[in-house]
């Protein structure tokens, strides 16, 4: 079985994000950048499954400017065997980004897509579940646990209040969720090695794709600053301002 | 107001509709003021009689079919689809399963979607959160049928209506699929009120140490009549249930209080709870970023300090 998996380009997780003095946008601007940690366990779950001999090979793809290459070479690293680069604007609508991706999965034709369930910048959580809407597949998102057996995929999905487990056929869309594995780090060798590996560039045309604007970034704005609090002394010293100063206690 | 019709998708487990849809209507209203409550489900009637004595709502349309009894993406985007082809705007609640579906409902009318919004500025102009809730991007749609998630806990629950109930009309649509089924549920029973609608909120980090010691949270939960929350890394670690973790990640919680114990306060767990009316942290280390955000920072020994704070509330 063929695997595909998206992987975005994203603002290090731990990096403090900054906005624009005109407040147009984020400001990326030698800001630290890295693989969605989504997606680094999307990569690390098809790794697993060549592994375990159900996947046969693992494909990669990235939408955005050049220098998407470098998550794609990260991912090779860790194990895909090839690249797709769809070359795009780094901050192409999710809408849009689902429309390449179906083009790819059409192309492909893998047995399983994977991608985070979130983007760590834009928080969407949205791409995967409209990309199965477009190839007309099922999906299962937040997955927590991945099993493949005759044709199906068992998936544990993290929901609020607990755990659902769904069986979707293959084809199908699962995105993960932080729990589904742990993601490896890459070794020299195979950073060495991911540098050879195919990459194939394509752009929205030549998929097929017209890329279309639904959305409007107005303005960015820092969120409202709380106001510096108190250290208190003691737990009494707490209770007493709980109760009689900010008076949410009885 | 604008007579927008907006459809709104009722939150609901077939037995109860949740306080979310409340919220959810009062955001409607600021959209429109045709507002119909769509209950998918099966078995689901009495969340429909529920919906529809909430003031604001036209009508509410209850779909009730086996097709719908587990709100599944590939049956039920197919219902909302149909539903919203006349609709101005279509609203789910910011949950798992409003997650899971509007996506894809919005990708198949070939609109965009806007996720988990916090406020409405005009009737396509809306603010939410990117990066962790460290930017709030003000954003326009420029979409015929505006496609969104909405953080419940940014507006004010819709009373009920003081008199009357909105007609209840029965949806005949359902197409049978075999894509995807459903196999099992587990659901963490609790006494204690719900996270995510929790006056107060008790959250526990990997400070606790163990899944042993995070039952210290317990009588002081008691005492405050609150919900039980943790850091990622106390889920990670098997403290406590997934669905109990905080943040960009997890659950985004408002309460009036929220006492953070033994929680450094990474910017992913705060994107989840700084929000919050009045922010308590315990925490041993005074450098922690947590008192940043904190109304009352007690630099302490949580084994101490939270079984003290227990006793004497
Ligand atoms: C993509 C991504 C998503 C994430 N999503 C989330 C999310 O949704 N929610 C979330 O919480 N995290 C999330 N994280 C993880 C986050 O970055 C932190 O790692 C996590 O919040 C840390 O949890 P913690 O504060 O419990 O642990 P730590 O950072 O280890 O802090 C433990 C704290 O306990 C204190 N302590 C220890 N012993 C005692 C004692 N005896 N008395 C008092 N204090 C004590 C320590 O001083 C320390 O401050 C995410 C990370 C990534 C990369
Ligand atoms: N530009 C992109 N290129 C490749 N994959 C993407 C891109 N944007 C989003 N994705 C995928 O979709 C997932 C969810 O992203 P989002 O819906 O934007 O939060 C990510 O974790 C990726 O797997």
């Amino acid at each position: 079985m063929k695997i595909l998996v998206a992987v975005k380009r994203t603002l290090d997780a731990y990096v403090k994000v900054r906005i624009r003095q005109d407040h147009s946008g984020v400001d990326l601007t030698s800001a630290k950048m890295a693989m969605n940690p989504f997606c680094e366990i999307a990569v690390e779950e098809a790794v697993r499954l060549k592994e375990k001999g159900i996947a046969t090979e693992i494909v990669v793809v990235s939408v955005g400017s050049d220098k998407v290459q470098e998550q794609l070479r990260g991912a090779m690293a860790l194990g895909a065997d090839r690249g797709i680069h769809v070359q795009a604007g780094d901050d192409l609508e999710s809408l849009n980004v689902a429309k390449l991706l179906k083009a790819v999965v059409d192309k492909e034709q893998p047995g399983l897509i994977l991608l985070g369930k979130q983007a760590i910048d834009s928080d969407n959580n949205q791409v995967g579940q409209m990309l199965a809407a477009l190839a007309q597949l099922p999906q299962a998102t937040f997955a927590s646990k991945l099993e493949i057996a005759e044709g199906r995929a068992t998936v544990s999905r993290e929901v609020d209040g607990g755990e659902q487990v769904l069986s979707i056929s293959l084809p199908a869309i699962v995105t993960t969720d932080l729990r589904l594995n742990e993601p490896r780090y890459a070794k020299l060798p195979d950073i060495m090695k991911a540098k050879k590996k195919p990459v194939d560039i394509f752009t929205p045309e030549q998929l097929g794709v017209t890329v279309k604007q639904h959305l409007k970034l107005v303005e960015v704005n820092d969120p409202p600053a709380r106001k510096a609090g108190v250290k208190v002394a003691s737990v009494a010293e707490l209770v007493d301002k709980l109760r009689n100063e900010a008076k949410v206690i009885a | 107001m604008s007579p927008m019709k907006v459809l709104i998708l009722a939150e609901h487990d077939n037995a109860t509709l949740k306080p979310a849809t409340l919220h959810l209507v009062s955001a409607a209203l600021q959209l429109g003021s045709d507002i119909s409550i769509l209950v998918a489900g099966q078995g689901c009637a009495a969340v429909a009689d529920n919906a529809s004595r909430i003031a604001g709502v036209s009508r509410v349309l209850l779909a009730d079919n086996a097709v719908y009894q587990y709100q599944l993406a590939e049956a039920l985007a197919p219902l909302v689809v149909q539903l919203a082809s006349d609709a101005g705007a279509v609203l789910a609640a910011a949950s798992t399963t409003g997650k899971n579906v509007l996506p894809r409902v919005a990708a198949a009318l070939d609109v965009a979607q806007l996720s988990e919004i916090l406020a409405i500025k005009d009737a396509s102009t809306f603010v939410r959160p990117i990066y962790a809730g460290n930017v709030l991007a003000t954003v326009q749609s420029l979409d015929a049928i505006k496609v969104a998630t909405v953080r419940t806990s940014a507006f004010l629950p819709a009373p009920l209506a003081t008199s009357g109930q909105a007609p209840i009309e029965s949806v005949a649509i359902a197409t049978a699929q075999d894509q995807s089924r459903f196999v099992s549920a587990s659901h963490n029973v609790s006494a204690r009120p719900e996270l995510g609608a929790a006056r107060v909120v008790v959250s526990g980090g990997r400070g606790l140490g163990s899944a042993e010691n995070f039952k210290l949270l317990d009588p002081l939960a008691d005492k405050l009549g609150a919900a039980i929350g943790a850091s990622r890394a106390a889920v990670d670690a098997g403290y406590v249930s997934n669905d109990l973790q905080v943040g960009q990640t997890g659950k985004i919680v408002a309460p009036e209080l929220y006492i953070a114990v033994g929680i450094s306060g990474a910017i992913q767990h705060l994107a989840g709870m700084k929000d919050s009316k009045v922010i308590v942290a315990i925490n041993k280390d005074p450098e922690a970023a947590i008192f940043q955000v904190a109304d009352y920072g007690l630099v302490a020994d949580l084994f101490q300090a939270v079984p003290e704070l227990a006793k004497s509330l």
